[in-house]
């Protein structure tokens, strides 16, 4: 075991995968440098041009061209630099990606991976703190993994690159050098499509994913002696671990769905109309949602984006409303 | 046309090869044809086909090598997917959206052409979407250092989209294996070519993503072939990306829903059918020789066999099975 | 054979069109494909082909006439018409809301829980926010729950010599007496009795008692020797693991055993599940744990449901013979009635036995006579076959 960074864990685990599989490739804005946040530092040097590629700046480019390139054998990696850079790629993310596999009648596939950091809380404002993840949960076809730990973030990367399927990989910027933790130094995958329990509780269960998983974490630990909080890490997002979450609200019979993602359309409402249609008898209370306001991104000044993100304080409060129904 | 001694033999073409190319534009023609009939009989909900651009079609592709170059064509490509390897039956399949259908199982509208084992790509409906698409594969075919060429099919209008000049730039900066083939037939629909761009002819832009750039007589059968053959060939020696544009006439409507008499004229529908490519092909062949009254009798007996063959395997097939629709959607656990 | 022209749907919004002018005329002969009328529409001009080839034997709308797409224009002679492919059912939406109950008073949860155990929530108090009813409201009465008194009932429907009391109905009773009439009136018993000479089992457990009792910390009786003879029985004679049903006799493949528990309102059958995977010490500690419970009032829902089988110790109460009821859902019931040491023919002579009487009821629409001595029979000798030397585990 070695303790690493989110972002160490994220090399780490590429250049493993790299090494493992030559057909893994990486392609994107600025990757030959090392990348914006220094994801691929390194890589250029050791696996050479042919492997880490510099794209113009064409999103719709960058993710075509590696549906190419995964439909003639390679796994590319394919980086979008911010999330919120990641429209001009939507046509081909869903309307060919998403549809290769099926419009194809299992012909044709594209196993690729899209990395893109989400998320605010680094004065990023309306264009570098986006949570784009329930455009795609909505979609069917592809997958999406939004892993908040170095554990997971390597272990889905890994998932992810070896997957048959198109991902999604959306990773939290803050929690590039904020979360550390223990990784394997033996190779590991973290399945798609589990969700973790990172903390047992018996009083009501708090469904989350991202930097929220950590924010939730400082809030139950807050409210340990009040309420049993269990907090369950969604880590993917499509498909959702309906199992996991199930099995914690029928246990507890209170949930709250905590996510950065603006309230409205947000994967909240997903994971609620699963509850509500598959939990309702072992309900003690209404299934809540605690999200950013609905605007359309998170502003600058910092009273401004305080107001819109979530932070313990404002996870407490919730968790105290409903623990009390 | 250019008059040169032995056409055929500086191109390395035989006369058999020659008999091939007309067969498999007659083919795509009458395959075409069947598929308006059907239509109009309320057989087949919708059709889009070729006619008009056969000539340019099948000569582009007599040069690829089916099953190891790369093909990724649009929805008017019958006349390369014949070409490749594709049968009338396959289409016609797809016409009726039957199970058995090689590009999506019914799945997807007609003439959204896919074949794994010919490396047909499977396409869909937003226009250029597939040229990106092409340029991946090229580029992942240089990184292996493979000898396979790419080449995508698109009309007109789709190089006003974003992706082709997308595709074309990450092309031309790192010389990709590629041949974008443009048939140019002066309409988006109905948008007319000097409403679509500001320029005179679509093979200009290739200079402004560094690789040349070829305008062609879509109807002249050997001219299509060298510029085809030469931009393959260049692809090959590693000599990067090559643009060609293939005029071409328009000789249906876009497709069955379109009635392209609400915006062409009598005249000049009249002047495009005195241009089909197929009469001054034929007209060509009879006069060099290489086309008797017999053979062409042959030719198109056969056709018409073929083409009334693949209807009624077409018709006979059965649809996919109801739950059908809710299978492929990922790779892992279901169908 | 006649074939229909019809006038096309020509165009995704199209719905009529207009003939312009018939190109073929009664009596012409039309070749498959070839064209028959022009037709205009507002949205395209055509040629109307032929579906098959075929003589023109009728001309139904004459030129300048409109009509809707699917019409019959005209009517041909030969060539099979494809039969019309019967259009999809479309898919009902799934309805099924259930109707909603007064809101208020209880969660879902507390509702589920009530439910399950059969308590009134008219009867419950609530002490949480707003006058709810807790979880731990729900508890508290099932830990309390009392009868209630007897109501006295008018001398006039008694009769002038007798007194009563009417002792009001428990969830408990009721649910016994509905199973109890369903099970009675529907499936036809028959019955059948076997005698086993238990000696051999007798001086097993006469000997093993005490250490078992030391080692396991759970009584051992005859309860468990009878399940295991029965789960072996059942295995050779597996119709007998079964339910009457209209489609067909239900063949259980898995073996679950209901063992009847006398519980202060009355019998309760909790199961053991795959009861034959079980040794004896396994049986015994399983009767143990669900009679337990079941005195305790603990028994969840799981725990009474899915029985194969049941075996009922009527022996507990000194019964000889008994004729016990099936229960629902399942084919057949034995009781083991109580070990009576008797005079016994052996060989000729006289001997002192050990004899444990089995009686089976059985559902005479799933098997006969035949299929339940064979039953019995082979219970019956593997009764007669545990002694000394068996191993309880």
């Amino acid at each position: 075991m070695a303790t690493k960074t989110v972002i160490e864990a994220l090399h780490n685990a590429l250049h493993e995968e790299m090494q493992r599989d030559q057909r893994v490739l990486v392609m994107g804005e600025d990757v030959e440098e090392g990348g914006v946040f220094r994801v691929t530092e390194g890589l250029l040097a050791e696996f050479g041009p042919g492997r880490i590629i510099d794209t113009p700046l064409s999103e719709s480019l960058i993710v075509g061209a590696a549906i190419g390139a995964a439909i003639n054998g390679m796994r590319p990696v394919a980086e979008i630099q911010f999330a919120d850079f990641i429209h001009p790629a939507m046509d081909q993310i869903v309307s060919e990606a998403a549809r290769m596999r099926y419009r194809s009648n299992g012909a044709f596939s594209c196993p690729l991976v899209i990395r893109a950091p989400s998320g605010g809380g680094i004065h990023g404002a309306l264009y570098h703190s986006q949570n784009v993840e329930a455009f795609f949960a909505h979609v069917p076809g592809l997958k999406v993994v939004a892993p908040s730990t170095p554990y997971d973030v390597a272990g889905l990367l890994k998932a992810a690159i070896r997957d048959e399927d198109p991902v999604l990989f959306f990773e939290h910027k803050k929690t590039y050098r904020l979360i550390k933790g223990e990784v394997p130094e033996e190779d590991f995958v973290v399945p798609i499509g589990k969700a973790n329990v990172v903390r047992e509780g018996k009083d009501l269960s708090i469904l989350t994913y991202g930097l929220a998983v950590h924010q939730c974490l400082e809030a139950a630990e807050a409210l340990a002696q009040e309420v049993r909080i269990e907090v369950v890490d969604l880590r993917t997002l499509a498909p959702l671990d309906k199992e996991t979450i199930l099995e914690s609200v029928r246990k507890t019979g209170k949930a709250l769905i905590v996510h950065e993602d603006n309230l409205t359309g947000g994967i909240g409402g997903e994971v609620a109309a699963i509850i509500a249609a598959e939990a309702f008898d072992y309900l003690d209370g209404p299934v809540l949602r605690l999200a950013m306001p609905d605007v359309p991104a998170v502003p600058f000044s910092p009273p401004l984006e305080e107001y819109c993100l979530l932070n313990p304080e404002k996870i407490i409060s919730a968790v105290r409303k409903l623990a009390a129904y | 046309m250019v008059a040169v001694r032995d056409p055929l033999g500086a191109l390395g073409l035989t006369e058999g090869d020659l008999i091939e190319m007309y067969y498999r534009v007659v083919l795509a023609r009458a395959v075409s044809a069947r598929m308006w009939i059907l239509n109009r009989m309320g057989r087949a909900p919708f059709a889009i086909t070729c006619d008009g651009h056969e000539v340019a079609q099948v000569a582009s592709a007599f040069g690829l090598r089916p099953g190891k170059d790369w093909v990724v064509p649009y929805y008017r490509d019958m006349g390369v997917v014949v070409s490749v390897g594709m049968t009338p039956r396959d289409l016609m399949l797809g016409l009726l959206a039957k199970a058995a259908d090689p590009s999506s199982g019914g799945r997807q509208m007609p003439s959204h052409f896919g074949h794994a084992g010919l490396r047909v790509v499977s396409g869909s409906s937003p226009v250029a979407t597939q040229i990106p698409h092409a340029v991946g594969i090229a580029l992942a075919s240089k990184l292996r250092g493979e000898e396979d060429a790419t080449i995508v099919y698109f009309g007109d209008g789709a190089t006003s989209k974003g992706d082709f000049h997308e595709g074309l730039n990450f092309a031309g900066v790192h010389r990709l294996p590629v041949v974008f083939f443009c048939e140019n037939n002066g309409y988006a629909i109905s948008v007319p070519l000097r409403k679509q761009m500001a320029i005179a002819q679509i093979s200009q832009r290739a200079a402004g993503y560094g690789f040349p750039g070829v305008t062609v007589d879509g109807n002249d059968l050997l001219a299509v072939y060298a510029a085809s053959k030469e931009a393959l060939e260049r692809a090959r020696r590693g000599e990067g990306p090559t643009l060609i544009e293939a005029v071409v006439q328009r000789l249906v409507p876009h497709s069955s829903d379109d009635d392209q008499r609400r915006y062409r004229s009598e005249k000049e529908l009249e002047a495009g059918k005195q241009a089909d490519p197929i009469p001054r092909l034929k007209a060509y062949m009879e006069e060099s020789g290489f086309l008797t009254a017999e053979k062409n009798e042959e030719i198109n007996k056969r056709v018409a066999k073929e083409v009334d063959d693949a209807t009624d395997f077409a018709e006979k097939s059965p649809y996919p099975e109801p739950e059908e629709a809710v299978t492929r959607v990922y790779g892992s656990s279901e169908g | 054979m006649a074939v229909n022209v019809v006038m096309p749907q020509l165009g995704e919004t199209i719905t009529e069109g207009t003939i312009t002018r018939w190109l073929k005329k009664v009596g012409d002969w039309v070749d498959r494909y070839e064209p028959v009328v022009e037709v205009n529409t507002d949205k395209v001009d055509v040629e109307v082909p032929s579906p098959e080839a075929g003589h023109l034997r009728e001309i139904l709308v004459s030129e300048g006439m409109t009509v809707a797409v699917g019409e019959v224009l005209a009517v041909l002679e030969e060539a099979g018409a494809a039969a019309e492919k019967e259009p999809a059912p479309t898919a009902a939406p799934t309805g099924a809301a259930e109707p909603a109950e007064a809101q208020a008073r209880a969660t879902p949860r507390v509702r589920k829980l009530a439910r399950d155990h059969g308590v009134d929530l008219a009867q419950v108090s609530g002490s949480g926010p707003g006058g709810r009813i807790t979880e731990e409201d729900v508890q508290a009465y099932l830990a309390t729950w009392q009868p209630p008194r007897p109501t006295p009932v008018a001398p006039e429907a008694i009769g002038p010599e007798q007194e009563v009391e009417v002792i009001p109905l428990s969830p408990v009773r009721r649910t016994i007496a509905q199973r109890m009439t369903q099970s009675a009136f529907s499936a036809p018993h028959a019955w059948l009795s076997m005698e086993a000479d238990v000696s051999a089992l007798v001086r097993l457990r006469d000997g093993m008692k005490e250490e078992f009792r030391r080692r396991e910390g759970v009584d051992l009786t005859y309860v468990p020797f009878v399940i295991k003879a029965a789960t072996e029985a059942l295995r050779e004679h597996p119709i007998l693991n079964s339910a009457w049903s209209e489609e067909g006799l239900v063949l259980k493949k898995r073996i679950h055993v209901g063992v009847a528990v006398g519980v202060e309102e009355g019998l309760v059958v909790p199961v053991i599940r795959d009861a034959d995977q079980l040794s004896i010490a396994g049986l015994a500690h399983a009767v143990q744990k669900l009679t337990d419970r079941a005195r305790a009032g603990r028994l969840s829902l799981e725990d009474v449901q899915g029985g194969t089988f049941t075996v009922n110790n009527t022996g507990a109460f000194g019964s000889v013979v008994s004729m016990p009821i099936i229960n629902p859902g399942q084919a057949a019931i034995v009781s083991m009635e109580a070990i009576v040491k008797k005079p016994v023919v052996v060989e000729d002579a006289i001997a002192i036995r050990n004899t444990l009487n089995l009686c089976l009821s059985f559902d005479h629409r799933v098997l006969d006579g035949s299929a339940a001595g064979g039953f019995l029979q082979t219970m019956r000798k593997r009764l007669e076959a545990m002694g000394p030397d068996m191993s309880l585990y």
